[in-house]
């Protein structure tokens, strides 16, 4: 071991260390400015209010319907039906009711405006350390570097995709939503109807949602017909009651026609629960065994439904990863790895700046044009990453669609560029923001698929 | 790999920070926080061994500890449940309380340990969670008895 004397450095007069690694300025805060919160640098598609203690998807979805359609429904429900309940019969009926109706309320909002587990996108030395790591594991000749990594969990053999946005292997049973632009920890769906992605931190919420709105809609649906039964009974036949009590009609209907989504929901929810799954791993069948002679159990559960149960539904509160309401150290650059000029200085290389310059060309090339353009050189793939992301997403679905080495070579990419629909929007996205319902290295797996059921919507990516 | 380092030093040559390490995740046991105990190899010749796989070990014990699932765990998640998750934003959580000792940890390793070796540890809920980064400063002594044989030689040049 190198005997050296190093000169003891205070970690407080360094700052915190998440401060950037360039400045050695030791608290030396020269902004003028107010400081800012990280959420208001957030690279993600997301909105906050409350000055960062709300955070919803940028498009909130149908959530302001959602919330209506209950405000609505049990309003008329504590107006027009409970005064003839409470007569009739008990005082408990609107206590029930309105305990429901709160949590129901509590808990969608909740769903809605908190973090669902989003992981903070790699910092440039991350990411470059990444990257290095994935040339050094590459061989000698010029090969692009597969974006898989395959890790054992439990015994089994577990692929971990790379995400090219965050630029990080994702973790485990994390995905990336591309209407987010997050990838989120124990990806469930993004649920339109409460207007965010449903993962690892507000899963119990939502599902507490959901079963709570079962028992409140059936609960109602229940009640409106005892009401109608009893006022027929006294009076003077159904259609009369029916004409007394319009409200109770259109209760009946809102109620007949969510209970069948709602429950059918719940029941697939607590489906989920039992066996530690998750929507996404539910429809992409990643364990249900596509090849028999494989044995593909879910690694994650706990072989036990109670368990499975506990653990899902009452483990432990993660925290939120992304700190939102923390300020930013005045010195460092809010982009974390968009901008190309983060990168140059972690790239030794000395074609560095060529190589990206002719990669952008070619990307402005291709989303310009439908046609491809061979401005590319053999060396773009092995520089910097932001910029090629378009290339490596063919070369990427070519590797997992067909398992065969990807053709070397511009030619091979070039013909493969035509059928990759995708690609071209998806590399204008990065000039013109347009927007894809899904991620075009999503096209070699499941397509996007929204279920059959009317009002269920859920969305599940990647 | 030394190589490519020495490169990026004298890109930063300006700095002291010299380069970063990243001690990844361990997901063999599932997706709780685990990270690598295994050794990186650019920190052979600045710290000990045993001091830094006892760090990393200790760090995974409070991790465990926080994600333990038992009898407190489920007691916190169904009084949760019962008050409709409200008690989350009254009070802190058990997982809240043992980041806090974690950072408070990793405060005193770098204090007692790692700084005077030239090292720094960024607490890993600053990176997500996803790495341990532990950033290695470069040798001071030598910086300085560097700068110091270039001022007498340019001052006997003159």
């Amino acid at each position: 071991m190198k005997n050296c004397e190093y000169q003891q450095i205070d970690p407080r007069a360094l700052g915190t260390p998440a401060s950037t690694p360039s400045s050695t300025l030791p608290c030396g805060k020269t902004s003028s400015h107010r400081p800012k919160r990280k959420w208001e640098v957030f690279p993600g598609r997301n909105r906050f209010y409350c000055d960062g203690r709300i955070i919803v998807a940028r498009q909130c979805g149908v959530l302001p319907l959602t919330l209506g359609l209950i405000l609505f429904t049990s309003g008329l429900f504590f107006v027009f039906d409970c005064p003839f309940l409470v007569a009739h019969l008990t005082v408990c009926i609107p206590v029930i009711a309105g305990v429901l109706f709160l949590f129901v309320v509590i808990t969608l909002l909740q769903t809605s405006f908190s973090d669902p587990g989003i992981l903070p996108r790699a910092l440039p030395d991350e990411a470059a350390d990444i990257e290095r790591q994935i040339d050094n594991s590459g061989s000698g000749t010029y090969r692009p570097p597969p974006r898989t990594k395959e890790i054992l969990i439990n015994g089994q053999v577990v692929k971990l995709k790379y995400c090219f946005t965050c630029k990080m292997f994702r973790p485990p049973r994390t995905s990336h939503c591309s209407l987010c632009d997050n990838c989120v920890e124990r990806f469930d769906h993004h649920c339109p109807w409460v207007g965010n992605c449903v993962g690892k931190r507000n899963y119990r919420f939502f599902y507490t949602f959901i079963i709570s709105l079962s028992f409140l809609t059936s609960f109602i649906f229940g009640c409106v017909i005892t009401h109608l039964t009893l006022r027929s009974q006294s009076g003077r036949g159904f259609i009369q009651a029916l004409q007394e009590s319009p409200a109770s009609v259109v209760e009946l209907v809102v109620c007949f026609f969510s209970i069948w989504s709602i429950l059918g929901l719940s029941g697939f929810h607590t489906y989920l629960v039992a066996s530690n799954l998750t929507t996404n791993e539910d429809i992409k069948g990643s364990w249900s065994g596509k090849r028999p002679a494989e044995e593909s159990g879910n690694p994650y559960t706990y072989n036990s439904i109670f368990t499975n149960c506990c653990v899902v539904l009452c483990g432990p509160m993660p925290p939120s990863l992304i700190d939102r309401r923390g300020y930013l150290p005045p010195d460092v650059i809010p982009q974390t790895v968009n901008s190309e000029a983060d990168l140059h200085p972690f790239m030794a290389k000395n074609d560095t700046n060529m190589c990206t310059q002719s990669t952008k060309e070619l990307l402005e090339s291709v989303a310009h044009s439908s046609l491809v353009q061979s401005t590319c050189t053999p060396a773009t793939t092995k520089t910097a990453p932001v910029t090629q992301e378009s290339l490596l997403i063919t070369v990427s679905s070519t590797l997992s669609a067909s398992g065969r080495p990807p053709p070397t070579g511009c030619s091979g990419r070039q013909a493969r560029r035509p059928t990759d629909k995708a690609c071209p929007p998806r590399e204008s996205k990065h000039k013109t923001s347009f927007r894809l319902p899904s991620p075009p290295y999503s096209l070699s797996h499941s397509p996007l698929i929204l279920s059959d059921a009317p009002d269920v919507g859920f969305i599940p990516l990647t | 790999m030394a190589t490519l380092f020495h490169n990026l030093q004298d890109l930063r040559h300006t700095a002291s920070l010299a380069t970063k390490v990243f001690i990844q995740r361990d997901y063999s046991e599932g997706t709780l926080c685990r990270f690598h105990t295994k050794f990186p190899a650019e920190l052979d010749s600045r710290i000990e061994r045993t001091l830094f796989e006892e760090t990393i070990k200790t760090l995974n014990n409070y991790y465990a500890e926080a994600e333990k699932i038992g009898g407190r765990s489920y007691l916190e998640g169904c009084l949760a449940c019962a008050s409709a998750y409200i008690i989350f934003l009254c009070m802190e959580t058990r997982y809240e309380k043992v980041l806090k000792k974690i950072s408070t940890y990793i405060q005193e390793q770098n204090e007692k340990i790692y700084a005077p070796r030239g090292l720094l540890i960024t607490d890993p809920i600053e990176r997500g969670m996803r790495v341990i980064e532990i950033s290695i400063f470069e040798d001071r002594s030598s910086s300085e008895s560097s700068s110091s044989s270039s001022t007498t030689s340019s001052s006997s040049a003159r």
